[in-house]
């Protein structure tokens, strides 16, 4: 079940945060794609733009989502909490969602879950002490015929070998010291 | 030979996902037809006459699905595409959005002109964000072309196409779950009736359909439903995309003619191309995680020794006691060295996820059968547990909101019904049980109590 914490609003700062001038062109044209006091249906999409923006879903963010689309807050906590893609808490910079479900279990997957914890010396749902990555699992990515697969920041990695995990990992830490 | 190939047919052409290339081979063909020479029933007519039943997993006949979508005046109505794709073992409309995008768009049109209605949604699973973009991409490119906007082709027919995202939630494939989402809500799917083409969404008539089914319609409107209906056999018409995963020489998407034999498809060199590693078969799920599993003897044969074929029809032969269905086509081979506890304890688990939790023996049945599977599975299990299992199963089935809970319970049964010996081989060598496995060796602390 969908059983996510969230961690209650006086653990968190929740006074609304301003989105850039970017993000609200982006959410206005989300909005715009639904008929007349239909907007709430923009609020996944909206929830994807935050999280792309900030790298997780934060209360105050969604205090900020809940005022745009001029919702009750909880409208918004009971959707992001629903859905599993969306991070509740604060993550790593890179978060590896590695697929576990019958299909990548029966070709490995369990064993590069392992060598992704062992490689980066942390356990499944930990972060790298320097906040670079966190290790999650996934549910059935829908890539199954490329399996063992994972999934960051939106981008399948597919055909997973530990040399393969090896490479993704010295890439984005490259990508992260060119930023 | 391969047979036929109506739907992916072109993908290798470079630049197939552009508008120019793909109109240039003929793209957007079915478009022209259907909004200068067809009326909107005239074309329903077609679909019911092809036998295009929805590729989703149900199979339900799309022609009748069609025809009974309420009309009330003043109304809007609205076509959905399900292109949630979460189903383990299924992964072809991912696919066929990415390859050839504008199939889907064009189905998109033709289909909404069928159907009346001006405003369409695809429904996208939230991890396919890249595919959105391609989609959006062509939708754009289509509305410049003249194939989106208002007053198409000057036929007077206006539709707009929307593209919106999911979350993460496998039961937002089930097709209230994903009205409820596309209203902006957790995916709780609804009571039924209404169906979703008397109240679908925001209250009006909806029809939900799969991705591969909406593509489907672009072949049928251009050849005809009769010519369409010829391909197959008996109530299986038509082509289907079949996702091959698991321990095969060549896994991925294949569109197969209905008929094919599972033996020609496991082994043949058009498709599967044998099992990886030189190893033998052992078992075969030939629909998606939801359908019962096949041991080795009845993949390709069925219990009466006929030949079974990629159909309706044949993979259900023999019912639940030594038949399966073909779902929505996703194919999960499983060779000699694979452990069917391990796999049926990984589908517990996703089903336990998925659970949307708001029908106690779904909720807290998949939850038990999650736990109790995961101690068979690591050596703390007893045979009362396989037993415990069976009864959970029945607790479940049928006495559910939505079929989740039969997906879940099913495979389950299935999996003790032709595997018995190796729950029970789990119960009795327990410290094998705990070796021959990855992680999670550790018990809950449930089962800590219960040791
Ligand atoms: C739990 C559950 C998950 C489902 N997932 C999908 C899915 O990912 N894609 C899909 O097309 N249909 C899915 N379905 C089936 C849909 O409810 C619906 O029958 C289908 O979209 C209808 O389209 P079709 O008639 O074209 O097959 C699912 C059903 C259930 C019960
Ligand atoms: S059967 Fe399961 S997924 Fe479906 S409505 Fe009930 S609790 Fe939710
Ligand atoms: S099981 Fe891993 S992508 Fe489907």
């Amino acid at each position: 079940m969908h059983n996510m914490k969230i961690e209650s609003p006086s653990t968190q700062d929740s006074t609304p945060v301003v989105f850039s001038a970017e993000m609200m062109t982006e959410i206005n044209a989300v909005i715009a794609m639904f008929p007349e006091g239909k907007s709430k249906s923009a609020l996944i999409r909206i929830l994807h733009i935050v999280q792309t923006n900030y790298g997780w879903t934060s209360v105050a963010a969604m205090n900020t989502v809940a005022e745009i689309l001029n919702i009750q807050p909880i409208e918004v906590y009971e959707v992001a909490s629903f859905y599993t893609m969306f991070h509740l808490n604060p993550v790593g910079n890179y978060v590896f969602e590695v697929c576990r479900t019958g299909p990548c279990m029966i070709v490995g997957s369990d064993d590069i879950i392992a060598y992704i914890e062992e490689k980066l010396n942390v356990k499944v749902g930990g972060t790298t002490a320097d906040g670079m990555f966190t290790l999650k699992t996934a549910e059935c990515l829908g890539a199954c015929g490329y399996a063992p697969v994972l999934q960051c920041k939106y981008k399948f990695h597919e055909h997973l070998t530990k040399e393969k995990v090896d490479e993704i990992i010295e890439a984005y830490r490259a990508a992260s010291l060119v930023n | 030979m391969a047979g036929r190939k109506l739907l992916i047919e072109n993908v290798h052409i470079p630049g197939i996902e552009t508008f120019d290339v793909y109109r240039k081979n003929g793209g957007y063909a079915s478009v022209e037809k259907a909004l200068k020479k067809m009326t909107p029933d005239e074309v329903v007519e077609e679909v019911k006459k092809s036998g295009l039943r929805g590729r989703g997993g149900a199979g339900f006949p799309t022609g009748m699905k069609w025809s009974f979508l309420a009309k009330p005046e003043g109304v809007p109505r609205y076509l959905v595409c399900n292109a949630d794709e979460s189903e383990p073992g299924t992964f072809k409309d991912r696919y066929l959005m990415e390859k050839i995008p504008h199939l889907l768009i064009e189905g998109m049109i033709t289909s909404s002109y069928a159907l009346g209605a001006n405003v369409s949604y695809i429904y996208i699973r939230g991890e396919f964000m890249y595919i959105l973009h391609i989609l959006e991409k062509a939708i754009a490119e289509a509305r410049a072309n003249g194939m989106l906007g208002k007053n198409i082709l000057g036929s007077g027919y206006d539709l707009d196409l929307v593209v919106a995202p999911g979350g993460g939630a496998y039961i937002c494939g089930e097709e209230t779950a994903l009205l409820e989402s596309l209203e902006g809500k957790r995916g709780n799917p609804r009571m039924k009736p209404p169906f979703p083409a008397v109240k679908g969404l925001w209250g009006c008539p909806t029809v939900v359909n799969n991705v591969e089914t909406i593509a489907a319609v672009v072949p049928i409107v251009n050849n005809g439903g009769e010519e369409y209906a010829k391909i197959g056999i008996e109530r299986s018409t038509g082509t289907k995309l079949i996702s091959a995963s698991g321990n095969l020489v060549r896994p991925g998407v294949y569109e197969i003619e209905m008929g094919v034999s599972v033996e020609e498809f496991i082994y043949g060199d058009d498709y599967c191309r044998g099992i990886a590693n030189g190893k033998r078969l052992k078992a075969c799920i030939p629909g998606g995680s939801s359908v019962p599993i096949l041991p080795a003897h009845l993949v390709t044969k069925t219990a009466a020794g006929e030949n079974r074929l990629m159909t309706y029809e044949s993979l259900a032969d023999g019912g639940f006691a030594s038949g399966s269905m073909l779902g929505s086509g996703g194919f999960i081979v499983f060779d000699e060295d694979q452990c069917i506890v391990r796999n049926t304890y990984t589908f517990a688990r996703f089903y336990a996820h998925e659970s949307c939790g708001q029908c106690s023996p779904c909720r807290e049945g998949t939850g038990w059968m999650e736990k109790v599977l995961h101690r068979l599975e690591n050596g703390h299990g007893t045979m009362e547990d396989i037993t415990l299992l069976e009864e959970i199963n029945k607790k479940i089935e049928g006495n559910t909101i939505c079929p989740l809970g039969d997906a879940a319970a099913w495979p389950v049964a299935a999996a003790i019904r032709h595997f018995r010996e190796e729950f029970e081989w789990h119960v009795t060598h327990p410290a094998e049980a705990q070796t021959r496995n990855y992680g999670l060796i550790q018990p809950r602390v449930e089962e800590i109590k219960a040791l």
